[in-house]
């Protein structure tokens, strides 16, 4: 089978999307009500912190299954 | 309050989380043939994948968010529960104790009370465990509802039931495989969903200096007011911490707690055994950066008026557990709400799924084959397993809804582990190390031990006993009495295992090898570079947790 780690990835990088995709959206069409610090656009960079894990563990897992 | 908002990009985060665990153990299916696979994991995780699933088994929702919550209240001192409370015992059931577990190939903990004593004290410890796990399941499905009603406004039923009915598809399928891949997947989340609390409460303050300088200082140490329970926060001194939480409730949880170690059972061999506490020990001496540093930026917060912060209020009190709640909702725009809610939702899921395995376990073989069916074939145990695994999720939700009724029992949940762990570390210590501990002297020592920590628990709630002749110390929080309450029973039940002991038939020797130390061969890994032996990264985490003990004095 495939190891966690692989799945790890995976999950990962699609929620890392998600979140960026969400972020860029936000820039484009600021809410009305901002959140506390939002000036620092944590989303963005957070998704992406998440993204270039996952692909970390994909990468490192894409070929590899345990017993 | 108003409650937490969520964004189509929540949602989508939340939805591909079910999507995903679903999938998971739909996929893990196909390698779950037999029971030693459902219950077991095959025996064939890495020390990593165990070590981390034996730290999230207890990392769940709950314990974060009262944590987090408790910081608020008490300071620096909740680190005291991932430190001196976790450590030592976690490094002493890898080191010493592990090598008779794993050695002796048992199923369950009660499996190897069975082997070491006999049947009685084996069922006895099976039910006792049984009972205090769907408690714990149920009580951990009603705080989950009661988070999401609370602040995200969702319906009750359909949270306690679409919770219970993924946990219960997903365990059935896979049993303990899908558990521990869960739980791992738990693990990410809630490090990805909540540490960025930490790095945003941080800039906003300013600093962790500065968090430090303004908070009181009773609130930023951890040692240096024990000496007096009246000059720290949670009215406790120093002997409480180290023999109530630090020896008898750490060790009884850490070292007997079924639900934690069956995650090490699942090794593939010794050596990643005894090398899943200690991983799990290194991640487990970094989660105050999750939770005490978010409950003091609040406590910091909720004192600056122009901060616009507060928590809950129930009945004109505070709710120390909405601490981590509000600050997602003041720090987390659209989609990283969806992952900070989704965290705590892997949380709470995640340690439902830990209970019900170990129910499931703890119910097929330590009850079902030993008392109902003895010669059950492998077919027959795999299927058990997975009724019992629905079973356990109805008797679950049946809990859950026992607790919405009546929400007083969710201060027992301490209290439980009480009750139950920490006379069993008695047993446990005692049957491992010491040869001439007789099967009676374990069962009244556990009867005991279990009876005068459930007595002591009534003593002071009815006031019949005063709680500061329990602590030694006046005055005495309900942390303390907790404490100190475990090492009585521990105590009583140490010492009525002993003097029974004295006075009845001793097991033979021949029947105790690979059961008790000097009768067993321990493996040394003698061709292995020190390097790579458990006990150098034994020391190594003991050098961290020594110097965190002398950092945050």
């Amino acid at each position: 089978m495939k190891p966690i780690w692989y799945f790890v990835g995976l999950l990962l990088v699609i929620m890392g999307s998600i979140i960026v995709l969400a972020g860029v959206y936000t820039v484009i069409n600021p809410p009305p009500e901002q959140k506390v610090l939002a000036y620092l656009h944590p989303d963005l960079w957070w998704g992406a912190v998440m993204i270039i894990g996952g692909l970390a563990f994909l990468l490192a897992n894409r070929k590899k299954t345990v017993e | 309050m108003s409650t937490i908002g969520l964004t189509l990009a929540d949602w989508l985060i939340i939805i591909t989380y079910f999507a995903f665990i679903l999938g998971l153990g739909y996929y893990l299916k196909r390698f779950t043939k037999n029971q030693e696979d459902f219950f077991m994991a095959g025996r064939k995780n890495s020390s990593w994948v165990a070590g981390l699933a034996f730290l999230s088994a207890n990392l769940g929702a709950l314990e974060l968010m009262g944590m987090a919550g408790n910081t608020y209240k008490y300071g620096m001192y909740v680190a005291h529960f991932y430190w001196v409370g976790a450590i030592p015992a976690m490094l002493f059931l890898a080191i010493y104790m592990m090598p008779f577990y794993y050695s002796s190939r048992v199923h369950s903990v009660p499996g190897y009370l069975k082997w070491r004593f006999d049947e009685k004290t084996r069922v006895l410890n099976a039910i006792a465990f049984a009972i205090m796990t769907l408690l714990v399941s149920g009580i951990n499905l009603y705080a989950m509802a009661l988070v999401l009603h609370t602040f995200l406004g969702w319906n009750w039923h359909v949270c306690m039931w679409a919770s219970a009915a993924t946990v219960a598809i997903y365990v059935s399928m896979s049993g303990l495989l899908s558990a521990i891949f869960t739980e791992i997947v738990q693990f990410f989340l809630i490090w990805f969903g909540l540490f960025l609390i930490t790095l945003l409460g941080i800039v906003e303050i300013g600093s962790v200096r500065e968090i430090f300088a303004r908070v009181p200082q009773s609130f930023s140490t951890l040692w240096s007011t024990s000496m007096d329970a009246s000059q720290n926060g949670m009215n406790i001194t120093w002997a409480g911490v180290v023999l109530g939480l630090g020896f008898v409730l750490s060790f009884g949880y850490w070292t007997t707690d079924f639900l934690v170690v069956q995650r090490a059972f699942s090794a593939k061999d010794m050596r990643s055994a005894r090398m899943t506490p200690v991983i799990a020990s290194f991640f487990k001496m970094a989660v105050p950066f999750l939770v005490i540093i978010p409950g003091l930026v609040a406590l910091i917060l909720a004192s600056d008026p122009k901060s616009g912060f507060s928590l809950l209020q129930d009945a004109g009190h505070p709710n120390y557990d909405s601490t981590l709640p509000l600050l997602i909702a003041r720090y987390y725009p659209s989609g990283l709400a969806g992952l900070g809610i989704t965290a705590l939702l892997a949380g709470f899921m995640a340690g439902q799924a830990g209970n019900v395995s170990a129910f499931n376990t703890v119910w097929t073989y330590d009850i079902y084959r030993s008392i109902i069916n003895k010669n059950a074939s492998d077919e027959s145990l795999l299927w058990m397993g997975r009724v019992t695994t629905i079973i356990g999720i109805f008797l679950s939700v049946g809990t859950a809804y026992w607790a919405k009724s009546a929400p007083s029992i969710m201060d027992y949940m301490q209290a439980i582990f009480s009750w139950v762990n920490a006379p069993l570390f008695a047993t446990m210590l005692l049957g491992m190390f010491v040869w001439w501990i007789t099967p009676s002297g374990a069962f009244w020592g556990l009867i005991s031990g279990m009876g005068s920590s459930f007595a002591l628990f009534l003593a002071v709630k009815f006031n019949w006993l005063n709680a500061q002749i329990l602590t030694l110390s006046s005055p005495a929080s309900d942390m303390a009495t907790n404490f100190w309450r475990a090492w009585w029973a521990w105590l009583i039940c140490f010492a009525v295992t002993v003097l029974v002991s004295f006075h009845t038939k001793r097991k033979p020797k021949e029947e105790l090898t690979g059961l008790v130390w000097g009768m067993t061969d321990v493996e040394k890994f003698d061709s292995l570079p020190w390097v790579k032996r458990p006990e150098f990264f034994a020391v190594i985490s003991v050098i961290i947790f020594i110097a965190l003990n002398i950092y945050f004095w």
